[in-house]
């Protein structure tokens, strides 16, 4: 309740009416879709305020997803680190096994609102299109998934998951052939098939509303770790870590505790083959000039002629080369902290995790555990570290293997 | 007054009808760019728009993504579409130039950059496919203020709320997108077309060029009885792709001329009356 009380003095108010977080996102997307987004705000709008909408979501999350997921503290990895208590909330536990189903969920209630049956989205690593091709079997829409044909090869597990749902999984050949030219496409799609489709975007990115409501649809992430953390630990953490590509599982965890004072946010990026390589997908670690990509302006890794440069992480979910334009913000404003963690240090972090406490994560949230791994021994074990476990690490066994060298 | 004001203050005069071809810059390579300029004007362009390739080009399907990509393997950058923007005007102070593409190659040279240069080397107008009006007031501001054309598009999804919008900022004229679509799609209705120009053009008070799906005389002949002026962009890609090597300069000049033929077949009395 104390907290409550803080969100409502609290002056934080982003997005503005237009979509803006300070100088940061916005609605940068050409004519065509501009009445597209007046009606998905309308729409949405009408349906917060409805509280039959709201109802029918909560429903959903507690009898589809699974919610609320548990947080849990890892004793023995913790012990072993030997400082802070780490404390994990586990979004790996839902139904699809990732926080991706949230918003996927809200945005399908939405669709069937707005009467539109045919469904699209864009994935990296696949999980936001699984999680998009489980709600539309789930409702009975069609469904559409634009994927880089790099990222086609490297995941061909939740891809056969896709089709086994009922989805069409389109290869998309353009560009670097991953997450970002996947964005491009569907937008190409939605901006031909604007009257019967509704794109699902899977992340705090895109065009004002979608930071906005895929923010909200995951906040119960936060909102359920303000209850559950003094049940558990008899108070709230020191430290929110959690990982960030285009940043909408940081964002859902964050945004209840950005009015908490002492309490610290840590969005952790890929440092991929580590930053000095320039081989990373960290642009607020690296503070990235600010450009215009996919409907907003954020923080972009690009050349000196303003070309969006190629990015790499040994997670597909973070191979982004720009942020969610609420994380812009929130590192501008000061109140989250952004730092990074490579490949090797994920992989380890991965690989204790599942030795330590049996619980394999997603490489995407393994750079979050990392982070935890690094800044725990150096606190006194009375501190609390909350890490969100955005997704488990199935998807992630071949990428993995073959590190180690190992064949299937 | 602007070269775009008048190219078609004179048009109007003579009943005729504009053509606005479109090229990436750098396609299919960068020495091309020039020479095939030229060719435009020689076919009968009385604007030429010239793209900015860029490597995430949303509002763009295959045939331009194809040119974008290529030219940037090639090095083209926005400074050398600068540069051969300065070299045309060398040689041609009277067809307007309009550069085309998207807001970051814009933001990373500096908005106040971007536009002294383009004025210095004789661009004369400027659209941003994911600038709308909204967005990009400074922008519209500093481009005006160093005589540049702000153009923007409107689509058949546009409410004449976005119409006003579109009228309070832009200059130049207005960029009718025919087609819910990326460029090259081939779903035009010619009927729509016919049904929306007049009330743009009442509402927004500037010429209206139609694109997006135009692809043949037939089509031009047709979108330029109603239409102040035709853009044609995917179609005069696909001439150059498909030029035996040495022959692409040729092919689009052949192109030119029998579209240019087809415009100017329009009787004026269907044409322009404001």
């Amino acid at each position: 309740m104390e907290f409550d009380k803080q969100m409502a003095d609290m002056p934080y108010q982003f997005p503005d009416a237009s979509g803006h977080f300070g100088p940061h996102g916005g609605v940068f997307v050409a004519e065509t879709l501009m009445p597209a987004l007046a009606e998905l705000r309308e729409a949405y709008a009408a349906c917060q305020a409805d509280p039959t909408f709201m109802a029918e979501f909560e429903y959903e999350l507690k009898h589809y997803v699974g919610r609320p997921s548990p947080i849990y503290h890892a004793k023995r990895w913790s012990e072993t680190l030997g400082g802070a208590q780490i404390y994990l909330k586990r979004e790996d536990l839902n139904h699809t096994g990732a926080h991706k189903v949230n918003n996927c969920i809200g945005q399908a209630l939405l669709a069937r609102r707005m009467g539109k049956q045919r469904v699209i989205a864009e994935t990296g690593a696949g999980q936001h299109g699984v999680a998009t091709a489980t709600i539309a079997a789930r409702y009975g829409m069609e469904c559409v998934v634009y994927m880089g044909s790099e990222d086609v090869k490297r995941q061909a597990a939740n891809v056969y998951r896709m089709k086994l749902l009922g989805a069409t999984v389109v290869p998309v050949e353009s560009g670097s052939k991953t997450l970002k030219d996947a964005l491009n496409e569907a937008m190409r799609d939605w901006v031909t098939n604007v009257a019967d489709t509704f794109y699902i975007i899977g992340t705090v990115a895109g065009p004002h509303p979608y930071p906005l409501l895929v923010r909200d649809f995951q906040t119960v992430i936060g909102k359920e770790c303000l209850v559950q953390m003094p049940e558990m630990a008899g108070r709230q953490p020191d430290y929110v870590i959690a990982c960030v590509g285009g940043g909408s599982n940081a964002i859902g965890i964050f945004h209840p505790y950005i009015g908490a004072e002492g309490v610290r946010l840590v969005g952790v990026e890929a440092a991929g083959d580590g930053l000095e390589t320039g081989r990373h997908a960290a642009p607020l670690t690296t503070d990235a000039p600010v450009g215009v990509l996919h409907g907003n302006r954020t923080y972009l890794m690009q050349d000196e002629d303003g070309q969006i440069i190629e990015t790499h992480s040994i997670s597909a979910g973070l191979d982004y080369p720009g942020v969610g334009p609420e994380h812009a913000w929130l590192k501008d404003s000061k109140r989250a902290e952004y730092v990074a963690a490579t490949d090797a240090e994920a992989l380890q972090a991965f690989h204790d995790l599942c030795r330590y406490e049996g619980i394999i994560p997603a490489l995407e949230s393994s750079h979050a555990l990392a982070y935890a791994a690094k800044l725990a021994p150096t606190l006194p074990r009375d501190q609390i570290l909350l890490v969100n476990l955005s997704g488990r690490g199935d998807k992630d066994m071949h990428t993995v293997a073959e590190r180690s060298g190992i064949q299937f | 007054m602007s070269r775009i004001q008048t190219v078609f203050q004179r048009l109007q005069a003579d009943g005729r009808k504009a053509l606005i071809p479109f090229v990436t810059a750098g396609f299919p390579e960068p020495a091309l760019t020039l020479p095939l300029m030229r060719a435009l004007v020689d076919g009968g362009a009385d604007v030429i728009e010239l793209g900015v390739p860029f490597s995430d080009p949303m509002a763009d399907g295959p045939t331009i993504q194809r040119a974008s990509e290529r030219a940037l393997e090639q090095g083209m950058s926005l400074r050398k579409v600068l540069d051969t923007v300065r070299a045309f005007r060398a040689g041609n102070a009277e067809t307007p130039v309009v550069l085309m593409g998207y807001a970051n190659p814009i933001e990373a040279m500096g908005v106040g950059n971007f536009v002294a240069a383009a004025s210095e080397a004789g661009v004369d107008g400027v659209l941003v496919v994911d600038y709308p009006p909204e967005e990009c007031t400074g922008f519209t501001r500093a481009a005006k203020a160093a005589g540049l054309d702000p153009i923007f598009l409107l689509a058949p999804t546009s409410t004449e709320q976005r119409f006003a919008d579109v009228a309070a900022a832009g200059s130049g004229y207005i960029y009718y997108v025919s087609l819910k679509g990326v460029t090259g799609s081939g779903r035009l209705d010619i009927d729509e077309v016919a049904r929306r120009i007049p009330q743009i053009r009442a509402a927004v008070g500037l010429p209206v060029g139609v694109g997006f799906g135009i692809r043949d005389a037939e089509s031009a002949r047709r979108i330029g009885a109603v239409a102040d002026a035709v853009v044609i962009g995917s179609r005069i890609i696909e001439e150059i792709e498909q030029a035996p090597a040495g022959e692409a300069v040729a092919r689009v000049h052949a192109f030119m001329r029998s579209i240019r033929a087809a415009l100017d077949a329009i009787e004026p009395a269907t044409g322009v009356k404001s």
